[in-house]
């Protein structure tokens, strides 16, 4: 079983986020970058994808800057086998540039199953799992909380509007994993001495460009000053009556 | 020959939901910009009730696939047909909500058609001749407009942003049936475990609920469940911090935050959470929010309308108490 993990770095979830000079992105000064939040799902799900299969492989891989090396070592030390940072040469990609560059790379490498965060928690999109698995022909689930492998076959849920979704398919397979699937796991020092040894490799990315085009970043409008109307269950009422009287939802 | 704004409506049961005629409307002020029209595209099985509702949406054409092959969702499946009726129009734009089935669904259509695709969007715009969109990144801590290179402009719809104006007009609606074979699905839903009947799900609230460490343990969750049941039937739903859904107190499908749900309800009503960062982003785009909190310093309180400063376990039952008093 040779399996993908593709990761992404991006803004931890705590940070608080100012425009850059530029108007177009953020002001990275004072902000802490870590591994996408449910990128740890989709490794610890190869991982232990791999570990139940008894054999194969974990290929972790990003597209990025030189500084991504510190997330596919964390992964490494996790317990991938190897690393892949495709550099990006400074292009800010998007997920039509991101899962093009990305599906070119998995073409040239064996690979039986593809897994992927739902989302980046920077842009929000949830779109590179589903485009890579078009692009690469493969069945997909999205937003994966409980997954069953059977040989060729898989059995994964996700939740819908009111509900959750079964859905069976087969392998090869892009899922891309959500809260609730697993515990990722800390490395552990054996672990990060061991990742200092396994290989990390970089290429270029493919020459794609971004479908679109950013025109301006912005924080949201501020919401009005708050109505402080007193303490405890004496309030309720200037509660009532506001949400009654001027917010009318009453 | 005028350009094609196509929607793809969502249908489940046959029947099309509010997100779809928002997107819909959203289309056809967007085809108004750039001169164009509107062609809905949905797929499924036993599509009656869907093709009515859609023929009077205001759309100038409806393009019904249908195949019991359809009856249930396969992210392949109905992407191959949807792809297969867009080729042929050649749409300048192509629109759908953002809901379960929207997110699976159009990344496989865009990737299909080599374009880009903007999600969750806020906002549509057409300048100079260019298709672009507004969307909230970092769960709502900033706004990026982009405007897209590419052919066709594809985008999912936030719902509940974009209205669902009244459309009138009998649209023509043509049915087809996609040469689809069970055989040629990749991937398919086997089945479809619905959450209990009553309970609202927090994404299509119109009030929500939400509790966090205040609240001192799961036993006492009931006092936020009694709230939100005060406000009637289907209108009310209970969300939880992150640290809640870390602790096992509550499942993670009714977090709110960066890492859970991203809500936009009239009323958000927020009770024994302080406000960190990650949870505001997940709550700030509410058109009302309450706060209650023994701290009068807690963040929550700078993105509130209301304050109450006060214990949890004293203001929710009173608060309960004059809500069914104010509905009865």
């Amino acid at each position: 079983m040779d399996i993908i993990a593709c990761i992404k770095r991006v803004a931890a979830t705590d940070s608080k986020i100012k425009i850059g000079a530029d108007g177009k992105s953020i002001d990275p000064a004072g902000v802490e970058f870590v591994l996408n939040p449910y990128d740890e799902y989709a490794v610890e799900q190869a991982l232990r994808t791999k570990e139940a299969a008894g054999k194969g492989s974990v290929t972790v891989v990003a597209l990025g800057g030189a500084d991504v090396q510190k997330e596919l070592r964390t992964c490494l030390a996790m317990g991938a086998d190897k690393a892949v940072l495709i550099k990006d040469g400074g292009v800010a990609h998007d997920a039509y540039s991101t899962a093009e560059i990305l599906a070119a790379w998995i073409k040239t490498v064996p690979h039986d199953l593809v897994f992927c965060g739902r989302q980046a928690v920077d842009g929000d999109n949830s779109q590179t799992g589903a485009r890579l698995a078009t692009l690469l022909g493969m069945s997909c689930v999205t937003d994966v909380e409980k997954l069953a492998l059977d040989g060729n076959t898989f059995t994964a849920e996700r939740a819908i509007e009111g509900g959750r979704e079964v859905v069976k398919g087969t392998l090869p397979a892009v899922l891309t994993t959500d809260k609730g699937l697993n515990e990722p796991r800390y490395p552990n020092l054996k672990g990060i001495m061991a990742a200092k040894k396994k290989p990390l490799e970089e290429l270029a990315a493919a020459a794609v460009a971004p479908a679109s085009k950013v025109a301006s970043l912005a924080l949201p409008p501020e919401r009005p000053p708050v109505k402080m109307l007193g303490e405890g269950a004496a309030a309720v009422g200037a509660l009532i009556a506001a949400l009654r009287n001027e917010a009318k939802v009453l | 020959m005028s350009k094609i704004v196509a929607v793809v409506a969502e249908a489940r049961g046959g029947k099309v939901k509010k997100p779809s005629l928002e997107a819909v409307s959203a289309a056809r002020e967007l085809a108004g910009k750039c001169g164009g029209e509107v062609v809905v595209l949905v797929a499924g099985a036993g599509l009656d009730p869907a093709k009515t509702e859609l023929a009077r949406s205001g759309a100038a054409r409806v393009v019904a696939l249908e195949s019991p092959v359809l009856a249930s969702y396969s992210g392949d499946g109905y992407c191959a047909v949807l792809v297969e009726a867009l080729e042929p129009l050649a749409p300048a734009a192509v629109l759908m909500p953002h809901t379960a089935m929207g997110k699976d669904l159009m990344p496989r259509i865009s990737a299909a058609l080599g374009t880009g695709l903007v999600s969750d969007v806020t906002a549509l715009h057409f300048d100079d001749g260019r298709f672009g969109a507004t969307k909230p990144v970092f769960a709502g801590k900033a706004y990026q407009k982009s405007y897209m290179e590419r052919t066709p402009f594809m985008a999912t719809l936030r719902p509940n942003n974009f209205e669902a104006r009244a459309g009138g007009g009998g649209a023509a609606v043509e049915t087809r049936a996609p040469a689809l074979t069970q055989e040629m699905l990749k991937a398919i839903v086997a089945d479809v475990v619905s959450a209990s009947s009553g309970s609202v799900p927090l994404s299509e609230a119109k009030v929500v609920v939400a509790g966090g460490r205040g609240l001192k343990g799961p036993e006492h969750w009931h006092l936020l469940e009694e709230l939100a049941q005060a406000f009637g039937p289907g209108v009310a739903a209970v969300g939880a911090t992150r640290a809640i859904v870390d602790a096992g107190w509550r499942p993670h499908d009714e977090q709110v935050g960066q890492t859970g749900k991203t809500v936009a309800p009239t009323l958000y009503i927020a009770a024994g959470l302080s406000g960190a960062i990650q949870h505001i982003a997940g709550m700030r785009t509410a058109r009302y929010i309450v706060a209650i909190n023994k701290d009068k310093d807690a963040p929550i309180f700078k993105v509130a309308d209301y304050g109450i400063v006060g214990d949890v376990f004293e203001v929710l039952p009173a608060l309960t108490a004059a809500v069914k008093q104010a509905l009865a």
